[in-house]
């Protein structure tokens, strides 16, 4: 088949440093500076920007970018890997992501002090200095190593806003165990939690005991993307993608966004969250299942709060009375999560979403499962998706 | 501190060296012996026959034992006197020359980053092994984790007797001005490190190390300010977010704050750290917000709202933090 997009995009503004052996500055400002540089060549201002792309190898994040150069809500991003390879990549992505609507302005970028800093020529060594390794430099000395210690200071102060407590984590802890407890996949299979089991466990980081974290776990998940047509002559019933949206918030970090006007909240998964009903048309109503990113138990809060099962501060209410269990409003993380089946950074959740639509979960719930929702990791940039019937 | 002028010259005088010998080829003491070898094996653990089953290896697709490759750069070894060279000895080669001059300004740390090897030949017993180095590559001035400095690359290359060529060994290290703890990074305790285990510190580049540097040496906590609008900013980033201006300052923060947020951190414990460790994020009076450690409280005194103060001290033997207080009321 023949790419769809051919036609439907352009380069409207180009920039550039000067080229040097020597710099004088990092990657990080050499790329804001040829960013504003073709904002300026267009015309455009930073916050029309929503969209980044650049090389795997660039040692800048795109957020560190998007925050230092005062971008607006990032609603697509990408790198390309291979060097050199990656460069009309970077376009390609760009293009597909304008064309269809993801993204309205989307910079592509590559900045490398290629003779003064990393030298290809030097091999590979561990002496690179990337903006990435300089965010962490604010919170390793201090003690914040662990994803448990970023996660903790945002749960201390929404159960200081809200009155969500240990009674409420708890409660999402136990519905995510009972469903392992039926997946013979899943690590804690036949094992269900206690209240009792809960409180005696360890502290991780206080707000967060042990069974309030996610596990290690070695495995893979992959799944296979088609268009619907191919779907149709295909094995399995397909699940239909009726929507997908990345989000990154206004100053956004990863995992330490502690510098917003509020940190106790994740901007970037109500942006996806609007994308992904805009896109389908759909609203929390619709969605009959959840596959709810619980690499902590406190994260699913805001998540439920962000695609509108509940009010804002109200899911410690929501996930009361079974609500996320099999005959509950949002049966949720049927195969065990990432709490109790295994932690695969989310994509066991997309297998189980295909799941529920096929209705083959080893915790189907009895009724029709037509929408499911699936969301990505908070903290970091983010994304969500609802998965459907075929047509 | 050098001058940039002091520096240039510096710069200069090392650089010559690139592309030189250290001088004459170095000849093995003594030529590749099964004892030796034997010896080295069992240190190592390693019990392959081709080294040391004279009886087995002669069946072997070689005729007879050959030494282990890795043992290559033991045959030209200077053996056991070198421990007693004192750093103000007159320098035995061109290597030990430019790491004097390194001293002198300041670079006394040496720590070996990287070694290659590759192997061309097998050496048997009776070889005689000669080794012959060159200063490869000098880099510009790097800032790392344990100091400033360069790294000098150098390559040898191993030969026998009959001038064939048995190995290529490209060695790294850096000279470097150690950071808060020259006596444990002198050259003489092998570039080690300190004894007790110390906070992991931050990487230090273009964009963070100024204010680093502020809290190392002048125990102050700066907040950077944009020049053209005046919007305070941190962590420090390059650019400012509101105007584009790259233009910037900065002021330096009263350390008065209040607790924004907190957690208790108790596990895992990492060395270095002593726990349970409160780490908050300090909403300062000037506006912006720093993440640190809130210490002389029982963590189960913390409450978000907390008034603080701060002031940079020394947590470990090398790392200076700003560290936060409970202010009494
Ligand atoms: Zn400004």
């Amino acid at each position: 088949m023949v790419a769809n997009f051919g036609g439907k995009s352009a380069i409207v503004g180009i920039g550039a440093t000067e080229f040097s052996k020597n710099s004088g500055r990092s990657e990080l400002q050499l790329a804001c500076e040829a960013v504003v540089a073709a904002l300026k060549d267009c015309g455009l201002k930073p916050d029309d920007v929503d969209g980044m792309v650049s090389f795997t190898m660039d040692s800048t994040d795109e957020i560190e970018i998007a925050r230092t150069v005062g971008l607006g809500e990032l609603n697509f991003y990408a790198c390309t890997p291979h060097g050199g390879g990656a460069a009309t990549g970077l376009l390609h992505q760009a293009a597909m992501a304008v064309s269809t609507g993801a993204a309205e302005a989307v910079v592509c970028y590559r900045s490398l002090n290629g003779r003064s800093g990393q030298r290809y020529s030097d091999g590979v060594s561990g002496d690179l200095i990337t903006s990435d390794l300089i965010h962490w430099g604010w919170h390793m000395p201090y003690g914040l190593l662990t994803p448990a210690s970023w996660v903790a200071m945002f749960t201390q102060r929404y159960n200081h806003l809200t009155g969500c407590g240990k009674d409420n984590m708890f409660e999402v802890a136990r519905q995510t165990r009972d469903m392992a407890v039926n997946n013979p996949a899943a690590f804690f299979y036949e094992k269900p939690l206690d209240r009792e089991q809960y409180d005696k466990a360890k502290t991780i980081v206080a707000p967060l005991d042990l069974f309030d974290c996610c596990q290690e776990s070695d495995g893979a998940a992959a799944c296979i993307v088609t268009t619907p047509e191919r779907a149709k002559d295909l094995k399995q019933e397909g699940a239909l993608i009726l929507g997908v949206g990345q989000a990154a918030g206004v100053d956004q970090e990863v995992m330490t966004s502690f510098y917003r006007d509020e940190l106790a909240a994740i901007p970037s998964m109500d942006i996806a969250a609007q994308q992904v009903y805009a896109q389908t048309g759909l609203c929390a109503d619709d969605i009959d299942a959840g596959v709810i990113y619980d690499a902590f138990t406190s994260i699913v809060f805001w998540q439920l709060e962000s695609w509108g099962f509940c009010k804002p501060g109200e899911a410690k209410d929501f996930v009361m009375n079974d609500n996320l269990s099999l005959k509950g409003r949002l049966p949720c993380n049927t195969h065990g999560g990432q709490l109790s089946e295994a932690y695969i950074h989310g994509m066991n959740g997309v297998n189980e979403g295909v799941r529920l639509v096929r209705g083959t979960s080893t915790n189907q719930p009895e009724k029709d499962v037509n929408n499911v929702l699936v969301t990505s990791g908070v903290g970091v940039p983010t994304g969500g998706m609802i998965l459907g019937k075929m047509k | 501190m050098m001058n940039p002028e002091e520096k240039k010259a510096f710069e200069k005088q090392i650089h010559a060296y690139i592309g030189k010998e250290f001088g004459p080829a170095l000849v093995g003491q003594d030529d590749v012996n099964q004892a030796m070898v034997r010896q080295w094996c069992e240190v190592m653990g390693d019990a392959n026959p081709a080294y040391t089953d004279t009886e087995w290896a002669a069946t072997s697709s070689r005729g007879g034992t050959i030494a282990p490759p890795s043992m290559l750069h033991i045959w030209v070894m200077q053996g056991y006197p070198m421990a007693f060279i004192k750093p103000d000895d007159p320098p035995v080669d061109r290597q030990r020359e430019l790491h004097q001059i390194f001293d002198k300004y300041g670079y006394k740390g040496v720590v070996a980053t990287n070694c290659t090897t590759e192997f061309f030949t097998e050496a048997k017993p009776g070889d005689s092994i000669q080794s012959h180095s060159t200063f490869d590559t000098i880099s510009d001035e790097k800032a790392t984790g344990i100091g400033t400095g360069y790294f000098i690359e150098t390559v040898t290359n191993f030969t026998n007797q009959d001038g064939e060529k048995l190995g290529r060994m490209v060695f790294r290290v850096l000279k470097f001005i150690p950071t808060a703890q020259p006596a444990a990074a002198e050259e003489s305790s092998g570039g080690a490190m300190s004894k007790d285990p110390t906070r992991l510190a931050p990487a230090l580049g273009h964009d963070n190390k100024w204010w680093w540097d502020a809290v190392n040496n002048d125990d102050k906590v700066l907040i950077q300010r944009c020049k053209s609008c005046e919007t305070l900013r941190h962590p420090p980033r390059p650019m400012c977010h509101k105007c584009q201006s790259l233009e910037w300052d900065s002021i330096e923060s009263t350390m008065d704050g209040t607790v924004n947020s907190f957690c208790v951190i108790c596990y895992p414990e990492i060395p270095g750290y002593s726990y349970p460790l409160v780490g908050a994020v300090i909403e300062l009076a000037e506006g912006t917000r720093l993440v640190s450690n809130v210490v002389d409280v029982d963590p189960d005194d913390m409450v978000i709202g907390m008034k603080v103060k701060g002031t940079v001290e020394q947590v470990d033997e090398v790392t200076k933090l700003p560290q936060f207080r409970p202010v009494k009321s």
